[in-house]
């Protein structure tokens, strides 16, 4: 079947099979690997990217689904050689440390922020829940999304 | 892991998701936001040979006040359903539920009617629907029908859906704002619970719903009995396990989940 979405704000038009997931369309139609397969069963989040600006687990989502839908993926965050506030909280208070979780973890913090601009530290752990790292015990992946939250609210005045 | 071939139909009103069930009969299965289907279609559990997507039919996602309920289409997400000012006046217990399904991921995407209509035990809204005397209205070749909670959820995720009916809407009664407590028991963050409770008052009496404590969602009837003849909370909870088939698994023993539906039912209703 054909679809036709916008990643990262270009167009996309493919012929792909029914059954393939949004994951491997984005890796393996669209080249882009920045979005990565962990689990495959919608636990660790890894493969989170935002779908008509909501986070989503790419594995259990259908590229049918997001047919029209505009879809961003780690690739798609900074502007030009600007990080997004969320990927420069995450180098300067090291929120990561193998970085399988990161692209995935990154883009959940995206999404949250946008629901909860101020968030508490709980809404941030909460807000993170499907989201599994085993390196980092989460303190400074929390840590880089609160300050993240910081930065945003400052450049929004 | 990828599901088995498939065609794939997307249905963008009631009317054409019902043309298509015809059309395809029990070889076909309704997708609305995927969060059940699709992880059973990577594993091979589930090998529908046609996919009708009804996860776009916008007609079918709403909460509205009506007068003595609140109609929610069956295809409003979880997310839409955590953060209704509607529900949160009307029927704050349904929205408290909703904001715990899964993650942040899977409420953007699952759907209320979505967990109804697979029936799956060990979620957590059909036990609160099923507490909460909830009606669900379903669409058919032959019209519209009303069926009771109490007569819908009917085995392990089986249902009284027929397999030509799409599931329309969820009517649940004003419970108000406060009135309740949800207590879910899991060991990691975002799992399905290992036993949950809801309760709420309704109509001056304590309805109680139990997760993951049989191959259905249950109503702790004994509990309701006990309460309703003027037992203290700790005296009716002690009830909880009665009339319950709870599974083992990696989890817990059948015994444990017994002890945690006593223990969190009398969290629930000391907490009410």
């Amino acid at each position: 079947m054909n679809i036709g979405l916008t990643v990262n704000g270009m167009a996309q038009a493919h012929d792909v099979e029914p059954r393939t997931l949004l994951v491997h369309y984005l890796r393996e139609a669209c080249g882009l690997t920045g979005t990565k397969v962990g689990c495959d069963t919608s636990s660790c989040g890894a493969c989170t990217v935002l779908v008509d600006g909501e986070s989503v687990k790419s594995c259990t989502m259908l590229a049918a689904q997001a047919d029209g839908s505009a879809v961003t993926t780690i690739e798609g965050l900074a502007d030009g050689d600007a990080w997004h506030p969320v990927q420069q909280a995450f180098h300067e208070h090291h929120g990561l440390q193998c970085g399988y979780c990161t692209a995935g973890m990154v883009m959940a913090a995206v999404s949250l922020l946008d629901e909860i601009p101020n968030p508490s530290e709980r809404d941030v752990r909460i807000g993170i829940e499907g989201n599994l790292c085993r390196c980092t015990g989460y303190h400074n992946i929390v840590e880089s999304v609160l300050a993240a939250a910081e930065q945003m609210r400052t450049q929004a005045k | 892991m990828i599901p088995a071939a498939f065609d794939y139909v997307r249905a963008d009103s009631a009317d054409a998701a019902l043309a298509a069930l015809a059309e395809y009969g029990e070889d076909a299965k309704l997708l609305a936001g995927g969060m059940s289907l699709l992880p059973l279609m990577k594993l091979r559990l589930a090998t529908p040979s046609v996919l009708v997507d009804v996860g776009r039919i916008r007609e079918l996602s709403y909460v509205r006040d009506v007068g003595d309920h609140v109609a929610i289409g069956a295809l409003t997400r979880h997310r839409d359903v955590e953060t209704d000012d509607v529900l949160a006046r009307e029927c704050g217990v349904l929205r408290a539920v909703a904001a715990q399904v899964g993650d942040n991921q899977v409420r953007h995407r699952g759907t209320i009617g979505g967990s109804v209509a697979h029936g799956d035990p060990a979620s957590d809204l059909p036990a609160a629907l099923l507490a909460l005397d909830a009606t669900f209205v379903a669409q058919g070749p032959g019209g519209t029908r009303e069926i009771a909670a109490a007569d819908f959820f009917q085995g392990f995720l089986e249902t009284a859906l027929a397999p030509d009916e799409l599931l329309c809407e969820i009517r649940v009664p004003k419970t108000g704002a406060n009135g309740f407590a949800f207590e879910k028991f899991n060991r990691r963050a975002q799992d399905f619970a290992t036993v949950g409770v809801v309760a709420a008052s309704l109509g001056g009496a304590t309805r109680v719903g139990l997760i993951n404590m049989g191959s259905t969602p249950l109503r702790a009837t004994a509990v309701e009995q006990a309460l309703a003849q003027g037992a203290s909370a700790a005296d009716a909870a002690s009830h909880a396990a009665e009339g319950t088939e709870p599974s083992a698994d990696l989890n817990a023993s059948v015994e444990y989940r017994e002890h945690l539906a006593r223990v969190l039912v009398r969290r629930a209703l000391e907490a009410i």
